[in-house]
């Protein structure tokens, strides 16, 4: 379809470990409309990473198997790939920001050495035919620098990342992130390694690049507040489950599927006498999933069915999915 | 520097430890026949008559003017023996090192690259051997598998019997047949320095073999190497760039306990294989209870030491911008 | 007892119990995992077989007598054969014999070198880690002057002061060990002074020595057995080393570097000589360091050096 920049169709990953097969990821699927800014949220360990990976074509397949579906980004199956088209995605298409900008930084070169290798690398393959310049090189780094507004470019291109702020080096990743135009921006957490006020500014910053520049965006937390504030829609994930997907201000006010109403009951509120509630039992063994709908277990509205056979994404109402037998009465099959 | 207080301290130490002994040193050099004239006769000379503070004090004057003292069983100056035995050792040491250098660090790159497979294996084996078997061990089973029973290499010495030795520039045979286009020379030398160097060379190599590759599987493991990748940049690129700068630091900061390790293992190798360095005279110094001799060459490794240290922590910080960085903060 | 105080003594007997379970529970799995670790096991073994051969030396060896003064020329140099695995040496001696008293020789050296060198080198660390300041400078100023030469070297370099006897060797390899210890304690010290649990101890009043003991010792625990099997290797090597250079193990006694060195007079003809002992020590030497290495593994210690 010509309106989604990524569409993940029923993602089953499955890695082979010590203890027997993990199965991470059980049927996930999602999309990510052209110029939309997604969210992908849920707790630690809930396959967030993996989804991510696989998108990026950064999961090795030798430990991982992926027995079934389609990762389709922009009209092409990333999982169908060869290395050398990967590659030639990497940057130019596709790029991403990285959850904790000082370990993703090399630390024993220079912040302007590892900026000049992006730019020069991706620019071979989009066809611009030939090497750049190293006046253009510059050019174009210093340019990277501007648009995410970090003071004295030449400075910092010559600094080393332990020379450098949290906010900077973020800056900078940004930067390096953006500097081949890509169309699709993957966000892991960008504000989470940071001070709160740092990361704001850092979020508001992205939101405005990718505005300017209509970059489609994944965002990927556990921090349902920075969800609300920078997403227009949202995916809620459970142990490599999508659990359900709505525009964003509908999944807060009228959260459907169990888990998401855990999730927003727990956040603590400032106003309001009571001790947040949390959600009782823990996220399952991926080597010996629950049958069925894996929330079961913790759910307190289970039924039956919910043991026997795996939810799909039923609509609710108009663009609000949710993988939840509840509502198999109400609405129709996706 | 701190350093040069630290060789003070041991100068210190050595030289009470040495004038602590018992037995007269004179009477040893001298032998049981002189007489007792004779011997006082030599400890005069040798200034051991003198109160042990003022013998320290004339000692460290003498340091400064290149004097080290007379040697008790040669009587010639010290200074002078050891400038004589010091390239030889220098030569065995520096191709020790190039050893470790060029099995040990390529070795530990490929081992940490290719983790688990039977090269890694293989690296893990010869670093736990490196490291175990004791360095005259390796001299005498190496002369007995390849001298006595290939018969390809030799037994002692830095060359053999019937070649000349080529006009001394530098001291170091290797360096000095080549300049002087002495082919003969510089294929015998290598062949006598190969075994001997390698016995040496053999704990660093598992040293750095072991730590080279515990040192690449981190930092492969480390997110600015994938985020390198997930920008775009081509894996070799990848590997040659932003994965062996990092991964060289942890062994450069040990090639300075490499190197003492050598040093010490320099004393074992020189006896086995005859070879006429500084390591050897100390050994018959200490055997003989020469302590001029043992002071000096106590001396000059502790200076050594010192210079190494100094040039790898100056490295250390060329390669590794964080040490320079806090360094300098 | 009143109410408050059999509710505290129950609730002490249950810590009781509660410690010892949760203590034997540690045990357990580390044997769990130690067993698991082949590396370990290797090691383990091996140091455990030769510990065996050396303690039942006398019984398990065919001519216990020929361990001390012993000769008998018309079966001096004799290869390999049945009667003596390892052939036999220049005064008619079997070597298989000696190279198992050896055992004993070089295991008894790493015992007393490390039997003193540790606890004091433990000791002056804790010291200087903990109360720092000039204390801390002049103790680890000493030890840089005992590291300022390679290890052998220094041996050397004291033991050339007394007539060589394996005592006067063994001292002098104490007198520089202590040093590593000192420094790696010092190091641990140093780092763990600052955590919460030493500062709540010095709230409440312990004595320093208490704290020394109780709070910042078992914390180093773990890292110095591993540095103890370690070394324990490399005292052994630095041993053989002064043996072969004559300044250790003297004849008759057997040591392991002094028959190589004895033996090294004969190559290659009488190669037995060489080779056997050789092989003894590299044995118990790559035994010791594979055991540290597994410990290492085990208990996920960084220690100092190799």
């Amino acid at each position: 379809m010509d309106q989604y920049m990524l569409e993940i169709r029923d993602l089953h990953v499955h890695f082979r470990v010590y203890e027997g097969i993990s199965r991470v990821l059980d049927g996930v699927s999602l999309d990510v409309r052209k110029g939309e800014r997604v969210g992908l949220a849920g707790e630690t360990g809930c396959g967030k990473t993996v989804t991510m990976k696989i998108v990026m074509g950064a999961l090795k397949i030798p430990p991982a198997i992926i027995p079934k579906g389609e990762v389709i980004l922009d009209g092409q199956n990333v999982l169908k790939m060869s290395a050398k088209q990967l590659l030639q995605i990497k940057g130019t298409k596709v790029s991403m920001i990285f959850q904790d900008p000082m370990n993703a930084l090399n630390p024993v070169f220079a912040v302007g050495t590892q900026l000049f290798d992006v730019i020069r690398f991706s620019n071979r393959h989009t066809g611009n035919g030939g090497k750049l310049s190293k006046k253009e090189i510059l050019n174009r780094a210093i340019a990277a620098l501007d648009e995410v507004r970090l003071p004295d470019p030449k400075r910092i291109l010559n600094s080393y990342p332990l020379e450098l702020s949290g906010g900077m080096r973020q800056r900078v990743l940004i930067a390096m992130a953006l500097v081949n135009g890509p169309s699709f921006l993957i966000a892991d957490e960008p504000q989470t390694a940071l001070d709160v006020t740092i990361g704001a500014q850092i979020l508001d910053l992205l939101s405005e690049l990718v505005r300017t520049k209509g970059i489609s965006v994944l965002l990927i937390t556990h921090n349902l507040g920075v969800i609300l504030e920078t997403t227009e829609r949202v995916n809620i994930m459970y142990a490599g489950q999508v659990a359900e997907t709505a525009p964003t201000a509908l999944l807060f006010e009228n959260p459907k599927h169990p888990y998401s109403q855990g999730l927003l009951a727990s956040v603590p509120r400032l106003t309001g006498g009571e001790i947040a509630e949390g959600i009782r039992g823990m996220v399952p063994d991926y080597t010996a999933v629950p049958s069925g709908c894996r929330f079961h277990p913790r759910c307190d509205h289970v039924m039956p069915i919910c043991s026997q056979k795996k939810p799909s994404l039923l609509l609710v109402e108009p663009d609000h999915l949710v993988g939840c037998w509840l509502y198999a009465k109400e609405g129709g099959v996706k | 520097m701190y350093s040069i207080l630290v060789l003070v301290g041991l100068s210190v130490l050595i030289f009470i430890i040495a004038r602590i002994l018992p037995g007269d040193p004179a009477r040893l050099a001298l032998g049981p026949f002189a007489s007792q004239e004779m011997v006082a006769r030599l400890r005069h000379q040798m200034g051991m008559d003198q109160p042990l503070h003022l013998q320290y004090v004339a000692y460290v004057r003498g340091i400064f003017h290149g004097d080290l003292g007379l040697s008790f069983q040669t009587r010639r100056s010290v200074s002078l023996d050891i400038a004589h035995y010091l390239p030889a050792t220098f030569e065995l040491v520096l191709v020790a090192i190039i050893w470790v250098l060029i099995i040990g660090v390529p070795f530990g790159v490929l081992a940490g690259r290719y983790k688990d497979s039977w090269l890694d294996n293989i690296s893990r084996v010869v670093a736990f051997v490196g490291v175990a078997v004791p360095p005259f061990v390796v001299g005498l089973i190496g002369q007995l598998i390849f001298s006595y029973g290939l018969g390809v290499l030799p037994t002692t010495g830095r060359l053999s019997l019937l070649t000349p030795m080529p006009p001394a520039r530098t001291g170091l045979l290797i360096l000095d047949s080549l300049i002087a286009g002495n082919f003969r020379a510089f294929g015998d030398a290598l062949i006598h320095i190969l075994l001997p160097s390698l016995a040496i060379a053999m704990t660093g190599i598992g040293q750095i073999t072991r730590l080279t590759r515990g040192s690449v599987s981190d930092v492969l493991g480390k997110d600015y190497i994938e985020a390198a990748r997930a920008f775009g940049i081509p894996n070799r690129y990848v590997t040659f760039k932003y994965m062996l700068k990092p991964s060289f630091i942890p062994p450069l900061t040990i090639i300075g306990l490499t190197f003492a390790s050598e040093l010490g293992n320099a004393f074992l190798v020189e006896q086995v294989f005859s070879w006429p360095g500084m390591a050897k005279y100390g050994i018959q110094a200490i055997l003989r209870k020469d302590f001029n001799a043992i002071m000096g060459v106590i001396l000059i490794i502790g200076l050594a030491f010192v210079a190494v240290n100094f040039i790898v922590d100056v490295l250390a910080g060329y390669v590794d911008p964080r040490i320079r960085i806090q360094e300098e903060s | 007892m009143t109410a408050d105080e059999s509710t505290f003594s129950s609730v002490g007997s249950e810590i009781t119990v509660t410690r010892w379970a949760s203590f034997k529970d540690r045990v357990g799995r580390s044997w769990y995992r130690f067993r698991r670790n082949p590396i370990s096991l290797a090691g383990g073994s091996m140091v455990l077989l030769v510990i065996l051969l050396a303690i039942l030396a006398p019984y398990v060896t065919p001519y216990p007598k020929h361990a001390g003064v012993f000769t008998d020329f018309s079966s001096a140099f004799q290869p390999p054969s049945q009667s003596h695995w390892f052939g036999t040496d220049e005064v008619g001696r079997d070597v298989f014999t000696r190279v198992i008293f050896g055992y004993r020789v070089s295991l008894m050296m790493a015992a007393v070198v490390l039997g003193i060198s540790v606890p004091f080198g433990i000791f002056l660390g804790l010291v200087a880690g903990y109360f720092g300041g000039r204390i801390e400078t002049i103790i680890m100023r000493v030890t840089d002057i005992f590291l300022a030469l390679p290890p052998l070297v220094m041996a050397l370099a004291i033991c050339s002061a007394f007539t060589p006897t394996i005592e006067k060797a063994m001292l002098a390899v104490a007198a520089i060990w202590w040093t590593w210890h000192c420094r790696l304690i010092n190091s641990i010290t140093r780092s763990i002074k600052t955590e919460e649990f030493v500062q709540a101890s010095q709230v409440i009043g312990s004595s320093h020595l208490r704290i020394l003991f109780k709070d910042i010792l078992p914390n180093c625990a773990s890292a110095i057995m591993v540095k103890i099997t370690l070394d324990a290797g490399f005292v052994i090597l630095v041993g053989a080393g002064l043996s072969f250079l004559g300044l250790g193990v003297q004849p008759p006694k057997p040591g392991l570097g002094t028959m190589i060195s004895y033996g090294s007079q004969h190559l290659p003809i009488k190669w037995w000589l060489t080779v056997f002992p050789s092989f003894a020590i590299f044995f118990l030497i790559l035994g010791f360091n594979l055991l540290g290495d597994g410990l290492r593994d085990m208990l996920d210690v960084e220690a100092e050096g190799m």
